[in-house]
């Protein structure tokens, strides 16, 4: 045992103990890091925390969740009807957006600023490929794909609510499979559609925010905080209300994101342990979700106290490794050939459709448009400032060529891959089976999404191993998002301090873990989804000015 | 007896290191050993420097001015963690172990109930280190 800490010791020390790096273009400001904090003393807790940030900010949280408990009769509907206002009447905004996002990230990726490197020219990668590219997925999108992989392309391919994809021809018509051709047709529109909101759109916002993060702080010297972006843009009054405002938003969206993710997380598990194990309506009881999210945040608490490389680091790569053995399994012993075969040609589809899918104006596909595509790009955006955060936090020592290509292309590739074999297999499966297939059953008949995954492993060999490792994924995705998100709640209240005390982390962690059990207890968790949703909008524009401040940020630096 | 003091410091807070300094200083003159300032500091920017290169630069002038003053030899091992506020233990105690100490000096606070369940970094360090440690209240 004490030879194992020693090496434990070493390889820490090895890894931290590194030389120092390189020249970039520091920005000059009065402002000094933290000068805004107090640090007051909570019993034996000292805090480091930001003055108004930390303040306004908890304040807001806690308020919120009393007027949504007390009113949710009245703040439900009215945030549901935000949300529907948003997305159906500002759709066009947010698709150009989106599209905006990715030509400039592409733009960037191909043009000489690609070389410049995160943290100065001489600056060595903080993480391995592995380690990296593991909390990359872990923290962008590894839970969406396990409640969407299945679910997105099967109810693409037979929707009876007409919001498939650029409003193309079905698979399965009334229970009634259509000719080979049609179906073809129908199936690569769906993976399309699906990969569409899954690739390079989804993961450009996240490097547009991570990769403006990462060079404000490494190369420029400003606070790890979401204001420092708009430095170029404000100048010395971000360090005022402008940035104070900017910074509780980007709080509020990572803590309400990640409250809502965790309780309908925590049902879409309960949901999976019933079916999987038997129980009979464990699903309708929240008393067994709010163990679930009890569970889930004390296994964050210990992930939170082993720090960023024992806790999260580590728990992606268990994932990492899991999430292969259940792709490579659904590959191996499903539709193998036909898998292999389609992933070119769902490529392809996307690719082709890409303009189509992608374009504003004109279309009629608004079931597709604007209840699917406007509010996942309000969600992707809602969740950039955690994601981006995160990232930005371990993608240090990257040129932007390697960060553009392993946070926006190789993502793109993973998602293409998991969506063909996932939902490939689940439309082997509809065409083979039709209405007695249980994805069928799960996505059509009887519209239940948290067990489309569950239906279609069920109809693979070992399905009670693999659906446990579904389970197991879920959970420590939700863990590594819980661990992850607090760190970057306690970052931004600490006014870019990363090395403020631990006890403010587990404050967050325990703090969102309240939040989700208080709205899955008292309802709301809905109105809650619906207001973080509506966060998307302004940050759209925000980070649309963050693709002006990147750019000149980037163009100033040493190549 | 000693050949190597290593000193933990936070520059950050160094007016609350005037007592365990002093200490450092007067057993690195007695044994006539090498005082080594080690510092813990992130990779994102901070109070104290903007880059790893300012704060290793002011960790170096703060040991040099240090040995000039008392006529020691000194140095400064500036080490960079992915986390600080978790990592500072294991990575000190990597840095004694590679740098070759054999007395630790270093500040610590007062006995709380809180210790019990969570330790300072001087607990740990003198827990964990090869070296002798000296806990300066």
């Amino acid at each position: 045992m004490a030879n194992h800490d020693e090496d434990a010791i070493q390889d820490a020390g090895e890894e931290a103990l590194r030389e120092p790096e390189g020249a970039s273009e520091i920005i000059e400001t009065d402002y000094e890091i933290g000068q805004d904090n107090i640090t007051p003393k909570i019993g034996p807790f000292g805090l480091d925390i930001h003055n108004p940030v930390f303040a306004i900010s908890g304040i807001v949280v806690v308020a919120f969740v009393i007027v949504t408990l007390a009113f949710q009769d009245q703040v439900g509907p009215a945030l549901g009807a935000m949300r529907a206002f948003l997305t159906s009447s500002f759709d066009w905004f947010f698709l150009m957006a989106g599209n905006i996002f990715v030509l400039v990230c592409l733009g960037i990726l191909v043009s000489p600023l690609g070389k410049v490197r995160i943290g100065g020219v001489d600056a060595t990668p903080d993480y391995s490929y592995l380690g990296w590219f593991s909390m990359l997925f872990a923290a962008g999108m590894g839970i969406g794909l396990m409640f969407f992989g299945v679910l997105e392309p099967a109810y693409y391919f037979a929707t009876p609510w007409g919001d498939q994809p650029l409003s193309r021809d079905l698979g399965i018509v009334d229970g009634v499979l259509m000719d080979p051709a049609a179906v073809e047709a129908a199936r690569l529109t769906a993976m399309a559609g699906t990969i569409y909101h899954w690739g390079l759109h989804p993961w450009a916002i996240y490097a547009v925010v991570a990769l403006s993060l990462a060079l404000f702080a490494y190369n420029k010297g400003l606070p790890l905080t979401v204001r420092s972006i708009f430095y170029p843009i404000f100048g010395e009054r971000i360090w005022g209300w402008p940035g104070h405002i900017i910074d509780i938003l980007a709080v509020f969206a990572t803590l309400f994101g990640l409250a809502t993710s965790l309780g309908f997380g925590a049902q879409q598990a309960s949901a999976g342990i019933g079916y999987v194990f038997g129980i009979e309506g464990i699903n309708d009881t929240v008393t067994f979700s709010v163990i679930l999210i009890a569970g889930i945040t004390g296994l964050a608490l210990i992930s939170v106290l082993r720090g960023l490389d024992g806790g999260v680091k580590r728990l992606s790569e268990l994932n990492m490794i899991l999430a292969i053995i259940l792709l490579c399994f659904v590959i191996i012993v499903g539709p193998t050939m036909l898998l292999v075969s389609q992933f070119f040609g769902n490529v392809g589809a996307y690719f082709s459709e890409i303009f189509a899918l992608s374009n504003p104006i004109g279309r009629d596909d608004d079931g597709y448009r604007q209840g699917w595509t406007a509010f996942y790009w309000a969600w992707w955006i809602s969740w950039s400032p955690f994601v981006g955060m995160f990232i930005a936090r371990v993608s240090r020592g990257r040129t932007v060529r390697e960060f553009l290509t392993c946070v926006l292309l190789i993502p793109t590739i993973v998602s293409a891959i998991w969506m063909t074999a996932f939902g490939g297999t689940a439309i082997d499966q509809m065409i083979n089976h039709v209405t007695d297939s249980a994805v069928f059953g799960f996505v059509i008949d009887s519209y239940v999404p948290e067990l489309s995954l569950f239906g279609m492993l069920s109809e693979l060999p070992l399905a009670s191993i693999t659906s446990v490792v579904g389970i197991v994924l879920v959970i420590v995705f939700f863990v590594t998002s819980s661990d992850s998100g607090s760190l970057v709640i306690d970052t931004i209240t600490a006014g870019g301090k990363i090395n403020a005390p631990v006890s403010q982390r587990i404050f967050w962690v325990i703090f969102e873990g309240l939040v989700a059990a208080a709205l899955l207890l008292g309802g709301g968790l809905v109105a809650l989804q619906a207001a973080s949703v509506s966060t998307g909008l302004p940050f759209a524009i925000v980070l649309l000015f963050a693709c002006y401040a990147l750019v000149k940020g980037l163009m100033d630096e040493p190549r | 007896m000693y050949r190597k003091v290593i000193f933990p410091v936070d520059l950050t807070h160094i007016d609350q290191l005037t007592r365990a300094l002093q200490t450092a200083i007067d057993l690195a003159l007695h044994y006539k050993a090498e005082i080594c300032f080690v510092g813990v500091s992130g990779t994102a920017p901070s109070a104290l420097a903007r880059t790893p290169q300012e704060y290793e630069s002011k960790l170096a002038g703060f040991a040099d001015e240090q040995g000039k003053a008392h006529g020691l030899k000194s140095s400064a091992k500036a080490c960079i963690s992915h986390d600080p506020s978790i990592d500072t233990d294991k990575t000190l105690l990597a840095a004694i172990a590679e740098l070759g100490g054999d007395l630790v000096v270093m500040q610590t606070h007062t006995p709380q109930a809180l210790d019990y369940i969570w330790a300072g970094h001087g607990d740990t360090i003198a827990v964990h280190s090869k070296a002798s440690v000296f806990l300066v209240r």
